[in-house]
């Protein structure tokens, strides 16, 4: 037996979380009816990236676990940026 | 004899094979914004071809079925083992009406002649293909996810009734979760990226 007490979710946040991401999600489309000038793309970024820390806080739990996983989890997103950035400095002076 | 757990282990194991999903995706993704840098307009008026109506459909039951798969395990936590099996059933049900969907939204495009390799497409250019070979390609591989979370959700919930997986012991169901809402994940980037493009 583990010996850790795992934390239990209320259904009642599982809901709200699930409200949240439907708000989101209804934003996202609706922003793509209005011109923001070449910022649409980088709002829908932003509302995709709000409707992952909800399910990755809440739906997997990562608000409630050892610190060491959200952390390691900041790195993999990290290593993509860096992945990102590498690839778009290569392109962009070739 | 009690038999060695460790759930934490089991945990940590689920989330490094999600690190290496995550980095799949995450390159899939690097390809998509270096090609739409190069096609901007290609792939503004390609995403225009796909269907938004089913795309928002998709994204509001796979969120949905992330809650329920979520909620049922603060029931198989209370005990509560005819809930845990009513919510992962609505979550099984909501996989196959993604790939119901998933089945009419690529009919209708091959219908139309846009489907890898086509002569359609390739009269289209460039950017349009590379487009529609990333659309088919990405959303591909998510679809072979939620087809392998039909496979694990079928297996969890006959483990939940056989009290293989109970209120003490339900790692398993927690790992499915996590997996479940990895898929979750990934599509919450693909539809914006791909159906709303403005």
């Amino acid at each position: 037996m583990s010996e850790e007490k795992t934390h239990m979710v209320p259904y009642s946040t599982q809901i709200a979380a699930l409200l949240a991401l439907l708000v989101l999600t209804g934003l996202s489309v609706a922003i793509t009816q209005l011109e923001f000038g070449g910022y649409n793309t980088l709002a829908a970024m932003l509302l995709a990236g709000a409707k992952a820390v909800i399910v990755l806080a809440w739906y997997m739990h990562l608000k409630y676990e050892k610190q060491l996983f959200p952390v390691m989890v900041a790195a993999v997103f990290v290593i993509f940026l860096l992945v990102l950035f590498v690839t778009f400095f290569d392109y962009s002076y070739r | 004899m009690t038999i060695h757990r460790d759930d934490l282990a089991d945990k940590f194991g689920m989330w490094l094979f999600i690190f290496t999903e995550l980095l799949l995706f995450g390159m899939l993704f690097v390809v998509y914004a270096v090609y739409r840098s190069m096609h901007p307009e290609a792939f503004r008026i390609a995403g225009e071809e796909l269907d938004v109506a089913l795309g928002t459909i998709n994204t509001v039951i796979l969120l949905i079925s992330s809650a329920t798969v979520a909620m049922s395990i603060t029931a198989i936590q209370k005990g509560d083992k005819k809930r845990c099996l009513q919510l992962l059933s609505i979550t099984l049900l909501i996989a196959v009406i993604f790939m119901v969907n998933k089945y009419f939204e690529w009919g209708a495009k091959f219908e139309y002649g846009f489907y890898p390799g086509s002569d359609a497409l390739a009269e289209l250019g460039h950017g349009t293909i590379l487009f529609f070979g990333l659309y088919f390609f990405m959303t591909g591989i998510h679809a072979l996810h939620i087809l392998i979370g039909i496979g694990l959700f079928i297996y969890v919930m006959l483990q939940v009734k056989k009290n293989k997986i109970h209120q003490t012991d339900y790692i398993w169901l927690e790992n499915t979760g996590l997996y479940w809402h990895l898929v979750d994940l990934i599509w919450i980037f693909l539809f914006p990226l791909f159906y709303l493009i403005h």
